[in-house]
């Protein structure tokens, strides 16, 4: 099986995968907080909040991407920061691409948490409360337990988006052969080269798999756990 | 002095108002649909905060407006059996039951689940899962869950509500029995007379 692609095919992928996983990994309990903010709790600003947190799916992905690097590059504020505090530096770095495909991939995971979140009925944690639960005891046993289908629906639908990424991240770290050569970067190189079609078409068939069926599986997740009235497609 | 309640609370328009002693092992509290019941059972569990007022159980304080004390649902002890029920769908019947027995310290537990179980007639239930339960079992599993969670007393809303009058005949008979046997005092909400008649020590009317 491994004849199917070249290596540097594999290699491309591979790293898609590892890009898109601590993209994933990163943004989950920031998405879920944010989530549970958003469907459980009234505050000042709140609009806000949503607004912002929506941000990255209406603004144009090369100005997120632009944003990124005025704030994490070397001289940013945070990349700055995080270079003398430890060690870490993000542009040119694969790191630094699932940083931008977790800023894409929030509002997307934000969304899918926040509907199974608010279809918990809230009535069952305050019986868990009358029970003698304390309010983070009642959210571990009820809450969070309820909404696993759409944590894992979230997280689906964040791995696909990650793996689709493109104008944040080329914009961030730019375009390096096996260290943040994803495989939209990888798509979008090979249709600037003469006579690589056949390598393009099979990479943008991959992409387009991978993707469905990341898709598919988050849109079951999401009925099962809302209702059949709820879904993210 | 069992029930010693003051409160006043608004909903949407209206003012939800009263203030009431009792003594008895059973009151009832009565009125007609809407006017406010379940407001006053939620106030005294701890889930909504009247404006002012005074809730005080068995002895202990729960609520005192001017001395600024307001416990929260947790600390209050109330085996709080919902009108519909609510079973917590991601767990079997004996998770449900078992749910606050285990969050309770085990000094201040003054019944065991067998006891419950055989108490309830609910045995056959125990590998079941709330969503397959008919509506008379799934009270109650309820009311066994409320029992098992060291309660210092009980509070009831409309248990026998949409039941069928054989049904209804059974779980009056438990309520008997609990008021009866198990020696902690029980306020319970209802908008039936009959119910009302045959249960209670004493009537307080929300009008």
């Amino acid at each position: 099986m491994t004849e199917w692609l070249t290596p540097a095919e594999w290699g491309v992928i591979g790293l898609s995968l590892k890009v898109s996983l601590l993209s994933v990994a990163l943004t989950l309990p920031v998405a879920y907080a944010l989530a549970w903010l958003l469907a459980r709790r009234r505050f000042p600003g709140r609009i806000l909040l949503d607004a912002l947190v929506h941000l990255p799916l209406v603004v144009p992905p090369v100005v997120t991407g632009w944003i990124l690097l005025v704030l994490f590059g070397r001289n940013g504020p945070i990349g700055a920061w995080l270079e003398e505090t430890f060690g870490l530096v993000l542009v040119f770095r694969w790191t630094g691409a699932a940083l931008a495909a977790a800023v894409m991939a929030l509002p997307l995971m934000v969304r899918a948490m926040r509907l199974s979140i608010e279809a918990v009925d809230r009535r069952l944690v305050e019986v868990a409360r009358t029970l003698g639960a304390r309010p983070w005891r009642a959210f571990l046993s009820i809450t969070l337990p309820l909404t696993l289908p759409g944590i894992a629906a979230g997280a689906m639908l964040g791995f696909a988006r990650s793996l689709g990424e493109f104008g944040a991240t080329i914009t961030f770290v730019s375009n390096i052969p096996g260290e943040t050569r994803t495989l939209p970067l990888a798509i979008y190189s090979g249709l600037q080269l003469p006579g690589a079609e056949v390598q393009v078409a099979r990479l943008s068939l991959i992409s387009v798999v991978l993707s469905i069926a990341a898709l598919i599986v988050s849109e079951l997740l999401v009925r099962r756990s809302a209702g059949s009235r709820a879904h993210v497609l | 002095m069992s029930f010693e309640v003051a409160l006043s609370r608004r909903i949407g328009e209206r003012t939800v108002e009263l203030a009431f002693a009792s003594e008895t092992r059973l009151t009832a509290l009565v009125g007609p649909s809407g006017v406010g019941k379940t407001t006053v059972l939620n106030c005294i569990a701890g889930l909504l905060r009247p404006e002012s007022g005074r809730i005080v159980i068995e002895g202990t304080v729960l609520f005192d407006a001017d001395a600024g004390i307001d416990l929260p649902p947790e600390q209050r002890r109330a085996g709080y059996v919902f009108q519909d029920a609510r079973l917590f769908p991601h767990m079997r019947v004996a998770a449900n039951l078992a749910y606050g027995e285990k969050l309770a310290r085990i000094e201040d537990r003054w019944i065991k689940q067998v006891e419950v179980v055989e108490f309830l007639g609910i045995g056959p239930l125990l590998n079941r899962w709330p969503a397959t339960l008919s509506g008379g079992e799934t009270r109650r599993v309820a009311i066994g869950r409320a029992l098992l969670s060291a309660p210092r007393f009980l509070l009831l809303d409309e248990p026998f509500a949409s039941l069928d009058e054989a049904r209804s005949e059974t779980l009056m008979a438990v309520v008997e029995r609990i008021r009866d046997e198990l020696q902690i005092p029980i306020l319970l909400v209802s908008h039936d007379r009959v119910e009302v008649d045959r249960l209670a020590g004493e009537v307080v009317t929300l009008a």
